[in-house]
């Protein structure tokens, strides 16, 4: 048996190196070479500014833009560090809601979240991801008919016709990769952004 | 549930089962020491690691040898994480400043990543440096994912091998098996994924100026690297706290659909590399419709549940199922395949929040891992722990017909029973006794987020995961508090070793045996009576010992739900 400890202590080591250190700083090398974007995080840069990541959603508050799902991120309470504070689209700290189908909390947050959006738009069904928090809590995505839903308010704040910002969503409109993949979805960050180009 | 819904997951099976054939011939190749077509570049790195460890790499060991060479192996790993983890602050490569990893997380992270668990009591972005996340974790998710695939050989061997006294040798296979087959596959793996959009950087994190002028700080790393271990590994632990679900860790639904099947492929491998050992594919082919017949059944229940979504939000007039704790990119039939895959295999990563799936949608996650993870299960450890519950199958039907069972030419006497027995009676007396003392015990019950059953489904969750090294939580549960931390890596080590052990103890006292021919009398295991029995035997065993758990939790929440009681 004890001859087995040189190897153990060797192969350890090596493994250790090959994998740990030249395997994801090659990948560094190569993947920033090939594809410089994405190897940063998709940031978009505006101005010499970065405003955010094509991928990383980001929280909007004001009327005049499309708001993204609920997110139940947090961050230290500056107050006292063993506690924590909401802190919506913090993306150092992705997270979920967590709360479970038949908690109390979970369901008084949806309805009042419901009651709301019914107020804002009478005339659509309330699409249920404005309404459910994000796994990570920095989805970028909503669906379409969530963008839609939110047309008579941005309209109504930037003074736009309604028409012309329901063809702005369908311009976004993600379908499914390659038609068969995932959901048909629209970055809000992106669809804002355009928003902001409008003349 | 939709019908593009079930295309995507018709397509999923067709992908992993056509994999299977070639992926399994090139591990066995690489198994039995041939020339393969990456031989040019790897057999000079390879020699020169044997040279250096002083590994006669014609020598092979006993099993007992053997699993002493993996166990220390493990020794090593463990201390050189933890000790990461304790010193990061003082080491290169952390530019986010983070500071030590206290004792009991480090103990846990430590155990958790040697046992190919990947539990993440810690916070990926606000916990680690990126040296601990790349020398610590993306090591160990190579390390352990390797021992998991060089143990299940061992055990083939020890089927395919007749009168032998040696199953093979640790140091070869768990280098072949690191440099031949996962390290070419994630290079390649890794492009693909920063292709997705997912970083690979050893920049500081991102100061944004969002477009209503707040700040938002952007975690990115070396992430893509370790994503492709950490899936085709069946490791699972994130780089970031959200795990798949992070845009960073899982960008598309392309990114999604690729990250599913690499779970499942070496795994569903394994049973062709077996098949072809023993001398025939059928009875890897058997061994793998067995897994299918329980992984199609659970997929069809857990998409049913989360399509139908949760009572109380149809009432308020929402439609489209439960969309709490899921992305939108990949929406319900994909969150819910992705959760039936990753508890099926020993994975553990996640794209949506399990704790917020429905009582019914979230239960077969935890029947998955509580069925000992043998669906495919993690590489190399969901074909041993399959091979147990054969085992046990084949004993039983030795009994109805009063005949010593055969398996694949191998007599089935009282040794293998009796570790077949230990190794699968250990995992419920570590999740159900640990729940148990934590349900009990007030610090304990603290640490629940949700009140009512759902509570109790967490912490019950949290030691199936552990003990079965999966992984995945049911995230709402506080775990990273000293009871927490200290009980789960215990759970995590036993449910691993206490498994290990029996397993090579089997293939030991198995490649002695001589091989006996079939006879008239031999029971076929290629055929559909064997697929039917097996399947019996592991839901009769799992029904048996975990059912009244799961009556307390997920089941009377379901009930619950129904009659529109909240908590």
């Amino acid at each position: 048996m004890l001859r087995e400890l040189r190897p153990a202590i060797v192969l350890v080591i090596i493994l250790t190196l090959i994998t740990g250190l030249v395997y994801p700083l090659v990948m560094t090398g190569i993947g920033g070479m090939l594809f410089p974007s994405q190897a940063q995080g998709s940031l978009i840069t505006v101005g010499g500014k970065v405003v955010g990541s094509s991928l990383i959603g980001q929280e909007f508050t004001s009327d005049k833009y499309f708001h993204g799902r609920p997110s139940a991120t947090t961050a230290p309470d500056p107050n006292d560090s063993s506690k924590t504070v909401p802190a919506p689209y913090n993306a150092a700290n992705s997270g979920g809601s967590n709360l479970g189908p038949t908690n109390k909390a979970l369901i008084d947050r949806v309805t009042a979240d419901v009651d709301k959006l019914k107020q804002e738009n009478p005339s659509a069904a309330v699409p249920i991801d404005l309404v459910t928090t994000t796994g990570s809590g920095l989805d970028p995505d909503i669906s379409p008919e969530a963008a839609l839903f939110q047309v008579p308010r941005v309209a109504k704040a930037r003074n736009i016709p309604e028409d012309r910002l329901r063809q702005l969503v369908n311009e976004h409109v993600e379908g499914r990769v390659l038609g068969l993949f995932g959901e048909p979805h629209v970055n809000v960050l992106a669809l804002n952004m355009a928003l902001d180009g409008l003349k | 549930m939709t019908v593009i819904g079930w295309i995507q997951i018709a397509l999923y099976c067709a992908i992993v089962v056509a994999l299977v054939k070639p992926l399994g011939a090139y591990m066995t190749h690489v198994f039995n020491g041939d020339r393969t077509f990456l031989s040019p570049v790897l057999r000079p790195v390879e020699r020169a690691i044997y040279w250096a460890g002083g590994v006669d790499e014609r020598r092979e060991q006993s099993w007992l040898t053997y699993t002493v060479a993996m166990l220390l192996f493990h020794v090593g790993g463990f201390l050189i994480l933890y000790a990461l983890m304790r010193f990061q602050a003082l080491l290169p490569f952390n530019p986010a400043e983070q500071s030590a990893v206290a004792e009991d997380l480090s103990f846990n992270t430590a155990s958790s990543f040697i046992t190919n668990t990947n539990w993440q009591n810690y916070g990926g972005e606000s916990t680690l440096s990126y040296l601990t996340q790349m020398l610590g974790l993306t090591h160990q998710n190579y390390l352990s994912a390797a021992t998991g695939i060089v143990l299940a050989m061992a055990l083939i061997r020890g089927f395919a091998r007749a009168s032998a006294r040696t199953v093979g040798n640790f140091w070869v296979d768990i280098t072949r098996c690191t440099l031949y087959i996962l390290i070419p596959i994630c290079v390649v793996y890794t492009l693909f994924l920063i292709w997705q959009g997912i970083p690979q950087t050893l920049g500081p994190y991102v100061e944004a100026t969002t477009l209503e002028g707040a700040k938002q700080t952007i975690a990115v790393g070396p992430v893509a690297s370790q994503i492709a271990i950490k899936m085709l590994g069946t490791n699972g632990g994130g780089f970031f706290n959200a795990n798949a679900a992070h845009p960073f860790e899982n960008p598309t639904a392309l990114s999604n659909f690729v990250q599913m099947i690499s779970i499942f492929a070496i795994g569903a491998a394994l049973t062709n590399v077996f098949g072809r050992m023993v001398g025939n594919e059928r009875q890897g082919w058997a061994v793998l419709a067995v897994m299918g017949v329980l992984f199609i059944a659970g997929v069809f229940v857990c998409y049913w549940a989360e399509a139908h979504g949760n009572d109380a939000f149809t009432a308020l007039g929402l439609t489209g199922g439960n969309m709490e704790g899921k992305e939108v990119r990949f929406g319900i039939s994909a969150s819910s395949l992705f959760a039936v895959i990753t508890t099926a295999a020993s994975c553990g990563a996640v794209n949506a929040m399990h704790d917020s799936f429905t009582a019914i949608g979230g239960m077969i996650p935890l029947i998955n891992i509580q069925l000992g993870e043998i669906i495919i299960g993690g590489v190399g450890a969901g074909m041993y722990g399959m091979l147990l519950f054969v085992i046990l199958a084949i004993f039983v039907a030795g009994l109805m017909v009063g005949r010593t069972p055969e398996y694949v030419g191998k007599k089935i006497e009282a040794k293998e029973v009796k570790m077949a027995m230990l190794a699968i009676l250990v995992l419920p007396l570590m999740y159900l006794g640990w729940t148990a003392i934590a349900v009990v015990y007030p610090p304990a019950v603290a640490s629940m987020a949700n009140p009512g059953p759902h509570g109790f489904t967490e912490v019950l969750y949290a030691y199936t995961s552990q003990t079965g090294n999966n992984g995945s939580a049911f995230a709402g549960l506080t775990g990273n508090t000293p009871f927490y931390n200290i009980t789960g890596a215990i759970a995590m080590l036993v449910g691993r070793f206490w498994m290990i052990i029996p397993a090579m103890a089997i293939a030991g006292a198995l490649a002695a045996k001589k091989i006996v021919p079939p006879s008239a009398g031999t029971f076929p295991t290629t055929g559909s009576l064997f697929v039917g029995l097996t399947v019996g035997v592991i839901v009769i065993i799992g029904g048996l010992t975990f059912f009244p758990a799961l009556a307390l939790g997920p089941i009377v929440e379901q009930l619950a739900m129904r009659a529109g009681t909240l908590y």
